[in-house]
């Protein structure tokens, strides 16, 4: 084992490094790119987010959800809710979102309850109930007032800070606010998985009476899990409410869940940097697959029936190539050619 | 959390309870009786290996001290204290470590991960410093580190530190997971069939290795190799159909015409007919 040297020995000082440079390398790329893809970063950091908080819970948690995209909606609603309540617009933006995050949280909590006396299928079961169910209580008899129905609620726009300059467009604004969420997250959640929390979950993921001899308590540790996962869905979701100025109950789709999953498993289950690659396969290649059907000018039926068989013969060889994810195989490449180096 | 009460160290020198000691428990499944009031004690500074044919109860045993289990009467005691209600988790506060048959490592974790999770009982800190990765998590993470690597040195298997538990050869695994249980300084380790699979080099290093054990704490083991029990054992607890047949010093116990008949087996007249039969067996032994 060889330590590094000086401040890199501790870890968190390496994920913040790596964020100043994440950070930097998204605002020189906003720079020089249009307003397209402003809306296609602010996309794939809103991904990385619950992409990120779900490979916590079933890569190291070994909990499967496929109900994130329901925390998502929670995440999202909360905030439009919060900004209802607040007409004016005195609350800052970052209030509104450590508001939603802290309420999607909580709602974790109480899934999580549920789901360590769940396992496998059963947990799937559950939890695809929740994707299908929540969004559609913003359309039950009983709170479709508060929550909108199928219109569902707008969401404020924040206003870019006057200190940019009059030509700092709103997109770029918001594609800045998402990315530096996705990039809180991604430090915390690095911080969090390194630390003697990650080991546990991933005790607990591996041999569940193992981990109980080893004097961890199994269930907490699947709530935690669920909490902090849900957490970072629900800031994701937030966002996207506020990116699209709108909650709707279309907007939180099973699909949706479906697309976190393909991206967990896409990136690498359980790797935070797979979090990354993951959201943006799954936001560019159906971007791609739309672009190719048009460039093979088909008819308009038969180009989305292409863009999705496109996406979907993408998603099978990303997964024949590199079984266990984009960064395992990445990870093993590095080992492969760093061998070839050392052997000269 | 179990709180603990401060202990005079006067007082234990001559009145200090066992580590470990179960009374009268009986456990039914059903109509099953898996054990039937079986009492015995361990402490440190010795090692009580507890053998018997199959299903006689060895690891329901082990499972009731850990809570797996919950006995149908009787009672469990840790330092003299009656213990309610254990569960699994809380038994490594109480300073009791258990390994599993095979190997019960973490296959997804490297060996010195899993040594690491071992001690965490032993440097705690909290989540919101683990988050943001402030020093007091900074600082618990090289205390688990350095007392998972020491105890991997002390067994000799630092050079597997870096590998997942599938890669290495099934002796080293096994030590792995010993020092998983030890990395928690436990008072009492039980070892659930630790030479299994293990050839006769290997089992005579995980010998005197349980001696080594034994200055510094407890050990329980139950174990199938006559060879390795009669040479580490200072008392051994015979059980068979779930009841103490005979307990006592290895020498003892292999003189037991009880046991012999247990392991032997015999016809139920003959072990009727008492001590006058019982002697046969012996020279078949």
């Amino acid at each position: 084992m060889t330590r590094m040297p000086g401040p890199l020995r501790f870890a968190a000082v390496r994920h913040g490094l790596v964020v100043i440079v994440l950070a930097a390398a998204v605002a020189g790329y906003t720079q020089i790119a249009g307003s397209f893809a402003d809306f296609q970063l602010a996309q794939i950091a809103i991904y990385v987010m619950a992409i990120a908080g779900l490979t916590v819970l079933t890569g190291l948690n070994g909990q499967v959800s496929l109900g994130h995209g329901a925390l998502m909606a929670i995440g999202g609603y909360s905030a439009a809710l919060v900004m209802q309540h607040d007409p004016n617009g005195h609350l800052p933006l970052a209030v509104v979102l450590v508001i939603a995050t802290a309420a999607t949280a909580v709602a974790g909590g109480i899934i999580g309850v549920a789901a360590a006396r769940l396992r496998g299928p059963y947990l799937a079961g559950a939890t695809l109930a929740l994707a299908v169910g929540i969004p559609q209580l913003a359309v039950a008899r009983q709170f479709a007032h508060t929550l909108g129905g199928e219109q569902g609620l707008t969401v404020r726009s924040p206003q870019a800070p006057s200190f940019l300059g009059s030509s700092f467009s709103l997109e770029h604004w918001l594609s800045w606010i998402c990315a530096a969420g996705a990039l809180v997250v991604l430090f915390l959640l690095s911080n969090l998985v390194t630390s003697r929390y990650g080991r546990t979950f991933r005790a607990v993921r591996d041999d569940e009476i193992a981990a109980a001899l080893a004097g961890i308590h199994v269930a907490r540790t699947q709530v935690l899990a669920f909490v902090v996962s849900a957490a970072s869905a629900g800031l994701g979701g937030a966002l996207l409410g506020v990116v699209t100025s709108l909650v709707a109950p279309a907007g939180f789709t099973l699909v949706l869940s479906i697309a976190l999953l393909t991206g967990i498993v896409l990136g690498g289950l359980g790797s935070i940097v797979g979090a990354v690659w993951g959201s943006i396969l799954v936001v560019y290649v159906p971007q791609w697959s739309t672009d190719l059907a048009h460039s093979l000018s088909f008819s308009t039926v038969m180009g989305s029936y292409f863009a999705v068989a496109f996406y979907g013969l993408v998603l099978i060889v990303v997964m024949l190539v590199f079984p266990s994810g984009l960064q395992g195989g990445i990870v093993r490449l590095w080992g492969m050619a760093a061998s070839r180096v050392r052997r000269g | 959390m179990t709180k603990s009460t401060p202990i005079d160290v006067r007082e234990c020198h001559y009145r200090r309870m066992p580590v470990l000691a179960a009374s009268e428990v009986t456990v039914r499944f059903g109509g099953l009786t898996a054990l039937n009031r079986v009492s015995l004690t361990a402490d440190t500074g010795e090692v009580v290996g507890v053998i018997g044919p199959n299903g006689a109860g060895k690891t329901t045993l082990f499972n009731v001290i850990c809570g797996f289990v919950r006995p149908t009467s009787g009672r469990l005691e840790v330092d003299g204290r009656p213990l309610p209600r254990v569960h699994p988790h809380q038994l490594v506060s109480l300073g009791i470590a258990r390994t599993l048959q095979g190997v019960g490592l973490w296959q997804g974790m490297t060996v010195l991960d899993n040594v690491m999770v071992g001690a965490h009982r032993r440097h705690r800190s909290g989540f919101w410093s683990a988050l943001l990765g402030l020093p007091p998590s900074v600082r618990t993470e090289s205390a688990i580190r350095d007392s998972a690597v020491e105890v991997l040195d002390r067994l000799g298997i630092r050079d597997a530190a870096n590998h997942r538990p599938a890669s290495l050869p099934y002796a080293i695994q096994k030590r792995a997971s010993i020092a998983r249980a030890l990395v928690a300084e436990p008072r009492m380790l039980l070892l659930d069939e630790p030479a299994s699979g293990l050839s006769a080099a290997e089992m005579d290093e995980l010998g005197e290795l349980i001696r080594e054990l034994r200055s510094t704490m407890g050990v329980m083991l139950v174990e199938h190799h006559m060879d390795l029990v009669m040479t580490v054992c200072d008392r051994i607890v015979v059980l068979d159909f779930g009841a103490v047949i005979a307990t006592g010093t290895p020498d003892q116990v292999r003189d037991d015409p009880a046991v012999t008949a247990a392991y032997l087996g015999q016809e139920v007249g003959q072990a009727d007919a008492g001590p006058v039969t019982g002697g046969e067996p012996e020279g078949q032994a």
